[in-house]
């Protein structure tokens, strides 16, 4: 029984293959193709080989790619899609995507505020404009748009208008239509539920992409036996078919699989964790095993959404980050990067761009390429490269702390031969073999989640007890979706007052996940 | 006189979410109003109170209602024109210049949106200083001055003005028009002379939030000190607390978002405990049992990290906040003031005392 674990990062495909007790039996990490399914298979293949474990013990298999978050950050493989928002006449006055960057407003091929929503109450603000809808979705069946965004006001209250759209949609449009209903995607916040959605939208030709890539690279490369999972962002699973109806909730997910991999690796359970990469490091937090979140709206190549998503700061310090002495002497690191080219054009690799690597490797940090190739750089430059990568790394070590105490620190990250081991601010410092690797391991020991969603009335069920009550219920809910029992742990909780109910009416939701058996 | 284009409103909006004191609603929402009107109009010219003449007519605009629900509504964008216009017939003269009644929350930017769409200048000076659930909580009520004439604006085209004779029955006749036209109406409401504006609003109001908005934004810059003690000092505020959420608790009576969060201290805090109870804004911070910080001087939640305000409506369990005070407009500490908005008057049982003194030798 061997879990398969695959992360696709902008930089790196990574693949790690372990047992039944978690240990790590074989990894492997190679460039990112430009096509998903033969970065895919080349990993696959070659944990398989290098192991020599058969196929048909293969049980599961997860995938963790950043490919949403690069769509977007990138503007790259952004579907044309239309958007449409059921409000008017309220809303008029915000017009969609108004704070958005001007190149990612152009996926919207038409946009429209038609007549419709509700009110606080789950009264209606105004009939659902059919007439407006159906011209709409004619004219971008007309452009052949094949991907639409619907949001209404207070859709969080009553999702009426949102489905009856949706079903209209789907009508004139024809079945194979996307659509994407922010009632199903976000929270309360207008603004911030339809972007989201409309994200979710754009993303839907990455989505297709990745999610039958990986289908066909396992079935052609004969695990035919797995079950087969993506990671989300708050480090629990979802199926196939769920991604491909909900892309926007792998965002992210990159970061939180590393920490949670790093955390595995190291068994630490509180440490703050340091990804370094070939262009840039994020810094994130693990408590108590899972991802410190972040407390504001998250925004993503720049558009708010209302999402919960891991903590993590990004700095441009990475295994490519380039090295320059300036006139006066000083040194600089960074931002820019050669990235995946390293391995061409680094001095230690044969090329002619000084690097991190390069200074780590003058310094006997780390073997790596042809040390004498390196040997030429003076020692005061490559000291004073050090000085500011030590800088760049332990300042951000600071602005992730709690408090002035030491904490432990987890290097993981195929960039993180350039880091020293000592490191101001770190009670410990941990570099683990596999620590390359850290993002497959946390996709593969992902948990499996249930969410247990209910309307209570305080007046009738006192809320600690109903609170209880929900609590057990999302814990035998992750228990039913594959999860052992004795791993099973809260993620997540609210409950919001609902004050158009009768009585103490509150919408309760409580998120339970645990280790998939 | 200045102008306030985009650049600005985006640090005007991160002062007012601090001057929101918890409550006052997310700017964000009030952000993308004043965006949108501004891309569409230009940027609007901010006045300062002494460029108003004394007898000009200016107009506060606000929102009234649960913000929740701006967040959902957003408005209609027609509201600002009719504002105008039944304001203008009534006084029988045209509105000189805008202005805010609340600087804290997403009040600070609606009436840089009406400013934009009808052309208008707005003043740098509001009634509060910070923000305050109810509509008699103005500095302009200490001066005698009436909520009224008071119109109100819905998205659908509904619109009142009315005169009542005192500011509280102004306060529950507006709530009564406000549920009934579905939770969120534009307002133009206590409006006066520029000579009364001078006397009692707060001077330069949306300067300071824009400096403190500039402040948090480049908090990280700073050479010679951390983050903390770099927006404690640019933010001229009180440490009283740093901890990580550990429940929220909420009721919606009557309108108003009641609750209290209670925070496990981390960091110094390390061992402690403390909760801050709130009534849309924050009313108290009590750790450990002491009293720190009662209304009217201002008690915020801000990220640890990021030093960005958290409002009630964002507090969510694991979340690690800093909890600071901030001092209140002086006008607010006698006894007029105190009678409007100091503690007793939100059922907390307790004299003011002012911040300072309640935190003498470190909080």
């Amino acid at each position: 029984m061997y879990k398969l674990g695959i992360d696709v990062g902008g930089t790196n495909t990574d693949a790690v293959l372990i047992d039944e007790n978690l240990n790590v039996v074989a990894s492997i990490k190679q460039h990112t193709s430009s096509n998903i399914y033969d970065g895919i298979l080349n990993a696959v293949r070659t944990v398989l080989d290098e192991s020599g474990v058969d196929r048909s013990k293969i049980v599961q298999a997860m995938l963790g790619t950043t490919q949403c978050t690069n769509a977007i950050v990138e503007r790259k493989n952004l579907a044309p899609i239309g958007i449409m928002r059921i409000g008017a006449p309220a809303t008029m006055g915000i017009p969609l995507m108004v704070d958005w960057a001007e190149d990612l407003k152009a996926i919207a091929v038409k946009t429209a505020i038609i007549g419709g929503g509700f009110e606080y109450d789950g009264k209606e603000l105004a009939t659902f404009d059919v007439a407006a809808a159906t011209e709409f979705f004619n004219e971008l069946k007309s452009k052949d748009v094949k991907s639409v965004a619907i949001s209404c006001v207070f859709s969080t209250v009553r999702n009426d208008h949102e489905l009856e759209a949706a079903k209209l949609c789907k009508e004139i449009m024809g079945e194979d239509v996307h659509v994407s209903i922010s009632s199903e995607i976000g929270s309360m916040g207008l603004i911030e539920r339809e972007n989201a959605t409309i994200l979710n939208a754009a993303l839907y030709k990455v989505a297709e992409s990745f999610t039958e890539g990986f289908a066909k690279s396992l079935a052609d490369e004969g695990i035919t036996n797995a079950e087969v999972y993506l990671s989300q962002n708050d480090g629990t699973l979802m199926t196939m078919e769920y991604a491909r109806r909900y892309p926007i909730l792998t965002i992210a997910c990159g970061p939180t699989n590393s920490i949670r991999g790093a955390s595995y690796l190291s068994q630490l359970k509180d440490a703050i964790v340091i990804d370094v990469g070939g262009t840039t490091t994020d810094l994130g937090v693990i408590q108590n095993g899972f991802p410190r979140e972040s407390g504001i709206a998250v925004t993503i190549g720049g558009v708010r959404t209302n999402f919960r998503m891991p903590d993590v700061v990004s700095i441009g310090l990475g295994g490519g980050s380039i090295v320059r002495q300036k006139e006066d002497g000083t040194v600089t690191v960074g931002p820019d990067s050669v990235g995946y080219q390293i391995t061409e054009k680094a001095l230690c690799f044969g090329g002619d761009v000084c690097t991190t690597t390069d200074i780590a490797v003058r310094l006997g940090l780390t073997e790596l390429g042809d040390k004498s190739l390196v040997a030429h750089l003076d020692e005061e430059f490559a000291n004073k490269a050090m000085a500011e990568i030590r800088a760049l790394c332990e300042d951000s070590i600071d602005a992730m702390k709690v408090s002035s105490d030491d904490v432990d620190v987890i290097l993981v990250g195929g960039g993180s031969i350039i880091l020293p081991e000592d490191l101001a601010g770190a009670k410990s410092v941990t570099k683990h073999p596999h620590g390359g690797v850290a993002n497959a391991i946390g996709s593969a020991i992902s948990k499996v989640s249930g969410t247990y969603e209910q309307l209570i009335d305080y007046n009738e069920i006192p809320r600690e007890e109903a609170l209880a009550q929900a609590r057990a219920a999302a814990i035998e809910l992750a228990v039913e979706a594959g999860a052992i029992r004795e791993t099973v742990e809260i993620i997540d909780a609210e409950d919001v007052p609902l004050q158009y109910y009768p009585g103490n009416t509150a919408r309760v939701k409580i998120k339970a996940a645990g280790d998939l058996a | 006189m200045r102008k306030i284009g985009i650049p600005e409103i985006e640090d005007i909006a991160l002062g007012a979410a601090l001057l929101g004191a918890g409550g006052g609603g997310d700017p964000y929402v009030g952000k993308l109003i004043a965006m949108g009107a501004v891309q569409e109009h230009g940027p609007v010219t901010l006045l300062d109170p002494e460029e108003v003449p004394d007898d000009a007519l200016i107009v506060p605009i606000a929102m009234m209602g649960a913000p929740t629900v701006l967040c959902e509504k957003g408005i209609g964008g027609e509201e600002y024109k009719v504002l105008y216009e039944t304001v203008s017939a009534f006084f029988g003269k045209p509105i000189y210049a805008f202005m805010p009644i609340e600087a804290g929350g997403v009040n600070s930017m609606l009436p840089i949106a009406a400013a934009a769409r009808l052309g208008l200048p707005m003043v740098d000076c509001d009634g509060m200083g910070r923000a305050f659930p109810e509509l008699q909580m103005v500095t302009f009520t200490i001066g005698g001055g009436s909520a009224t004439p008071m119109a109100l604006v819905d998205e659908k085209g509904n619109s009142c003005i009315f005169r009542t004779v005192t500011n509280q029955w102004t306060e529950e006749l507006a709530r009564a028009v406000t549920m009934s036209c579905g939770g969120s109406v534009s307002v133009s409401l206590y409006p006066m002379e520029g000579k009364f504006m001078k006397e009692y609003g707060v001077k330069n109001i949306v300067t300071r939030s824009e400096m403190l908005g500039a402040s948090i934004r480049k908090v990280k810059e700073s050479t010679d000190k951390t983050p903390e003690e770099a927006f404690l000092e640019s933010a001229e505020a009180f440490k009283l607390f740093k901890g990580k959420i550990s429940d929220v608790e909420r009721d919606v009576r009557n309108g108003f978002n009641f609750g209290k969060v209670v925070l496990d201290g981390i960091g110094d805090d390390k061992g402690k405990s403390a909760y801050v109870e709130f009534q849309n804004e924050n009313l108290t911070a009590v750790v450990d049992d002491d009293i720190l910080a009662t209304t009217p001087d201002l008690i915020c939640l801000v990220d640890t990290e990021t030093f960005i305000p958290v409002p009630t409506d964002a507090l969510k369990y694991g979340k690690r906040v800093l909890v600071v005070g901030l001092k209140c407009f002086p006008l607010w500490r006698t006894k007029e003031g105190l009678e409007l908005v100091g503690p007793r008057y939100f059922g907390v049982d307790t004299d003011y005392i002012p911040l300072e003194e309640r935190c003498k030798g470190g909080c």
